[in-house]
Parts: structure tokens; sequence; C-alpha cells
């Protein structure tokens, strides 16, 4: 945590309380919602080790050791959703990554402002739709029967929504159509920032488009790029559930390539009624969040202390 | 000195063919809305339809009680959960803006491990419906997790300490006033561009949010929203997929035509469209400031 902040002058200690109360007062409504909202589930974690009753609620139920745990790691499932989730997001974080300092690149060597302002919109607008609009648009394109996909480019009729293979593709290009705007806005800030007296140098030596971008704006890029990155791989054990189940349409056909962490917890606990099997997923999903967030962290913390989150 | 090269043409070609794929989907999801249905059911979707009708959104102003109210519901809780958002977070950014606050240290870590350790949706949905009984009730689209997000007070703290001028506060207080008066005079109407960033991202999460509804919204409907709406719609045309059983009927019966359901999702992305234009700056900055900085 960094250090800045405003000087508010301190007497005594209980002069200062005395004088700011009003200040806890004011952090206090937050915080109440933040320990109801965050807190308690923390707690209600340990769930993962009884055998749920809705009746006795958490509290109340038997515990269960590791039951939970060795009913998930005895079905296929855990190493399916684990080896989804990892794969999926190390493909999100490598694509949106690439095309997003490229797009970057692009937009700022752009001579028309305009034409800048026009793509820089056009990235972000995709970000801005819920999932749930999102499974929409991929359904008019691959839909059974209406789908354009199907109409106007195959002679053959795919049943996109029941061909699994299809879809690491397919939801890899989504996630970047959708997301390739966030970073590459991150992107273009840091590259607006470099000192333009670097490229007037590199050029006045003659270099090339390709030698500015190489010896100039990646290496001024790479400490974002890094953060950014970290940052991503301290989140690969979540997913984003809308992407997963909206734009699959909870599809059961294409489970084994689109079934991750998240919507096997939904399905667990809202249609199965496995709590326990989805306490149990949830609860290994949160350690390892939580773990690799740490680890991730730390190495921010070492490569660019000011980005790093503690 | 930029000019016009083989460089500049490629990589303007690149970002317009790029752009065009970005805009074609939302185009197609219009074409969709204003096409005939018996078109549409015999060809698909096409960007270029055979016959043009304006059926399906004459059918939502018409008969579609569900679909206004599932407006209403979106716009109140949006225009509602995005205020209180907003309020909460610079109240409790505030606070934690200040350096010489007693146990400033304490309150900003409770903040902060929120953003490093979460309980997941299994023991938030028991507490959320067991403990505190919002299944069915307006406080499902209100409460869990959209109200306040630790990462959103970081960024109100950092901009207050340090976009605000340090002597602004020393007037202030020789002045004599009061913290909360100081927050109100100074703070608020100063910290006005980080407040409206958040408000557009708090915002946006109300209205893109179809989470709550799934979890805690099973029998009053009257209570969902757009997106829970369109998400049923979903749901009722996998259902007639995959069974057989007579309740199929039912699914088939509450099922609005194609045409509609287009009609219905653009509708619902037509607010954020009429107003990108005035709220991108704010979000695109904080996007820019708040992955960075935190």
């Amino acid at each position: 945590m960094s250090n800045n902040g405003k000087e508010i002058k301190s007497g005594g200690k209980t002069e200062a309380l005395k004088r700011y109360w009003p200040l806890y007062l004011m952090f206090l409504p937050g915080a109440i919602y933040l320990f109801i909202n965050n807190y308690i589930p923390m707690g209600g974690l340990i769930v993962a080790f009884k055998s749920y009753s809705a009746k006795k609620g958490i509290w109340g139920s038997a515990w269960c050791g590791l039951d939970n745990f060795k009913f998930l790691f005895s079905t296929p499932d855990a190493w399916v959703i684990t080896r989804n989730t990892l794969l999926y997001n190390l493909a999100f974080i490598l694509t949106t990554t690439v095309v997003g300092i490229i797009f970057a690149i692009f937009i700022c060597d752009c001579i028309s402002k305009r034409a800048q302002k026009i793509y820089q919109s056009a990235i972000l607008f995709p970000y801005l739709m819920s999932s749930v609009v999102l499974g929409y648009i991929v359904y008019a394109f691959l839909s059974n029967s209406t789908g354009i996909v199907n109409n106007t480019l195959l002679s053959e009729p795919i049943n996109w929504y029941a061909t699994p293979n299809a879809w690491p593709f397919i939801l890899v290009f989504v996630n970047l159509w959708k997301g390739v705007g966030y970073g590459c806005l991150i992107y273009i800030s840091t590259i607006n920032g470099i000192d333009t007296a670097l490229y007037e140098a590199a050029t006045l030596d003659g270099a090339t488009k390709w030698q500015q971008i190489k010896n100039v704006t990646l290496p001024e890029l790479k400490p974002t790029v890094i953060t950014l990155t970290l940052m991503s791989i301290g989140r690969v054990f979540y997913s984003d559930f809308g992407l997963f189940y909206q734009v699959t349409r909870n599809s059961g056909m294409i489970y084994s390539t689109t079934n991750v962490i998240d919507t096997y917890v939904y399905r667990g606990l809202m249609e199965q009624n496995n709590v326990g099997m989805s306490a149990a997923a949830g609860f290994y999903q949160s350690i390892c969040g939580f773990i690799l967030v740490l680890l991730a962290n730390q190495i921010v913390r070492k490569i660019s202390s000011e980005n790093a989150l503690l | 000195m930029k000019k016009v090269d083989a460089y500049q043409i490629v990589t303007n070609i690149i970002m317009i063919l790029w752009t065009i794929i970005i805009i074609a989907p939302f185009l197609l999801l219009f074409m969709s809305s204003i096409t005939e249905e018996n078109v549409l059911v015999a060809n698909g979707y096409s960007f270029f339809p055979a016959k043009f009708s304006i059926a399906s959104y004459a059918y939502i102003i018409r008969s579609g009680a569900t679909i206004l109210k599932s407006y209403a519901v979106s716009i109140g809780v949006t225009a509602v959960g995005t205020l209180v958002s907003v309020i909460l977070s610079a109240m409790m950014a505030y606070p934690l803006s200040l350096r010489n606050l007693p146990g400033r240290r304490v309150l900003m870590f409770l903040v902060f491990f929120t953003m490093l350790f979460s309980g997941g949706i299994v023991p938030s949905y028991i507490m959320w419906s067991n403990t505190f009984h919002i299944k069915d009730t307006i406080f499902a689209q209100l409460l869990p997790n959209l109200l306040l997000s630790a990462w959103n007070v970081m960024m109100i703290r950092t901009y207050f300490s340090t976009s605000i001028p340090d002597a602004l506060y020393e007037a202030a207080e020789i002045d004599g006033a009061s913290q909360i008066r100081i927050f109100r005079i100074i703070a608020l109407p100063l910290g006005k561009p980080i407040l409206v960033t958040i408000g557009t991202f708090a915002g946006l999460g109300y209205w893109n949010d179809w989470t709550n509804g799934l979890y805690y919204i099973s029998k009053n409907k009257d209570l969902y929203n757009v997106q829970n709406l369109l998400n049923q719609m979903v749901q009722n045309i996998q259902y007639l997929a995959t069974s057989t059983s007579s309740n199929a009927n039912a699914a088939a019966a509450s099922l609005p035509a194609t045409g509609i359901q287009m009609a219905i999702a653009f509708v619902a992305i037509l607010p954020i469209m009429l107003i990108f234009p005035f709220f991108q700056k704010y979000y695109a900055k904080g996007i820019a400031v708040g992955a960075v900085k935190g």
C-alpha cells in the first residue's frame, strides 16, 4: 500500500479520535456492506467441509471432513474444469495481450486524430455489452437453422452448439472481440506517455518503423504488459461466467470443452442441487486463486513496486 | 514527421477491418429485429433481409407488459444502485485518503483484502437467501456484489489524495470547517471526474447484470430486468430443443418470436449506445488509471 495521502493535523491519539470520529462514521456503511457481502461468505467457505442441509444452515450442518473433496476429485469433472479454466485463461491472456499491443501501436501511429478516436471507441464498445446480449449476437451467427454461418457460408450446416471441438476457437475469438479493448486502452495510454524525444532520436539515427517499435515502444510498454499479465495470471482460476454460460447457451453437449470452475459451481448449486460438490469446487477455486494472487503480486512488487497491490 | 506511407495504409486497413468486425454483429442484431418473421424463419438472420417489418417493436410497445416492466426494473435498479454505490464509495474513500487518520492502515487492509480473497458464490448464495431472505425481492437486484467494489474505493481514494491540492484542505481546516463539511464542499466537487467514472462502472454493472436475477429471482418474475428476460428466453429455447415433455408447450407459448427476441436484445443495448459518446471518455480514463494505479 502506498503511503501518499492528505496530512490531517493530529494532536494526541484521543484528541484525534475526538476530532475525527465523523470520518469513521463515514467509513462505516461501506464497511458493513463489505462485512456482509465479502467477509461473511469467506467464513462460509467451511460449508465445503460439511454435509450441507438447507434446514440446518451452514453452522448447524454436520461436519463431513474431506468427503466433498473426495467426491469431487474422484470424478473426471475436477480435471476437466481445472484444465478448461486454466487453458482458456492462458489463451485469453495471450491473445488479448498480443493483439491489444498491436492495435495500440497501430492506433497511436495513426495520423488522423479522428480515425484514432473512432478506432478507440470501436474497440471499447463490445466490452460494455452484457454477456446475455453477447450470447444473442453469437447465436445470430451460429444458430442451427437461422444462423448466418450455416445459412450463407456453409453448404453443409454444422450444429455448433453440439460440436465441442469448435468451442475453444469460438470462445477465444469472442473473448478477443469483446475484451481486447480493455488492455488496448491501457497500452495506448502508456504509449502516449512515452517521451517523444526517444522517437525523434531514433528517427535521426535512421531507425525504421519496425526498429522504433522494437527498440522504443516495446521496451517502454514492458512494465505495463508485465503488470497486467501478472494480474491476469492471479485470476486464472476464475472465469467470466457469462462467457461460458451465455455464449454457449448452457448447452450440455459441449460441456467437455466449455465447462469451467464457475459454471460447474453454478450447475452444482442451482441445477443439480449438489451443494457439497459445488462448495468443494468453490473452496478449491478460492484457495488456489488466493495463492496465485499473492504470488503474482509478490512478483509485480519485485518488478515495479508502484504497481503492486500491496 | 508522420506521412502517409505503406505502414499507414496497412495499419489503417487492419483497424478499419476490425472496426467492421465489431460493428457488423450489432448491425446483424438490428437487421434481424426489423426482418419480417416469416422471412426470418425461412432464410435465417441476414444483413440484407428480403422483407422489412417493424412488427417486433410494435409488439414490445403494444402488448409487452412483461417487457416494459423489465425495462422499468432495469432503469430503476440502475439509477438507485449507481447513486448509492457512488455515495458509499466516496464516503469510504475519503477517510482512507487522509494520511494521519489513526487506524488508517487497518481500515485500508479491510477494504483491500476483499480484492485478494473471496468466499465464492456458494456461501454467498446461502447467506443472501437463507439469512437475509432477499430471494424474490427487489433487494436481490440491488445488493449482492454490485453495490460496492473495493477496486472503486481504492481508485477514488487515490484520486482524492493525489489530485486535490493540500492547501485547500488546510485552508478549510483553518476556517474551522468540520471533516464532513470539508468532504462535502471540497472533496466531492473536486472529485467529480473520478466519481463520474465510478458511476459509469457501477451503472454499467447494474444495467448488464443478469446473475443476481439468475440466482435470487425464481418465482416473482415481475422483478426480472431486461437481461433476465433475455436469459429466460434463451433457457426456454434450450428447454424446447432438449425436452419432449408436455411442459415444453408452456415454454413455447411464453416464448416471443425470434424477431421480437432480437428486438428486445437491441433495445437492451440501446441506452448504452445512446450515452456511450458521453461516458466513453470517463470510462476509458477509468480503465487506464485503475488498471495501473489501483
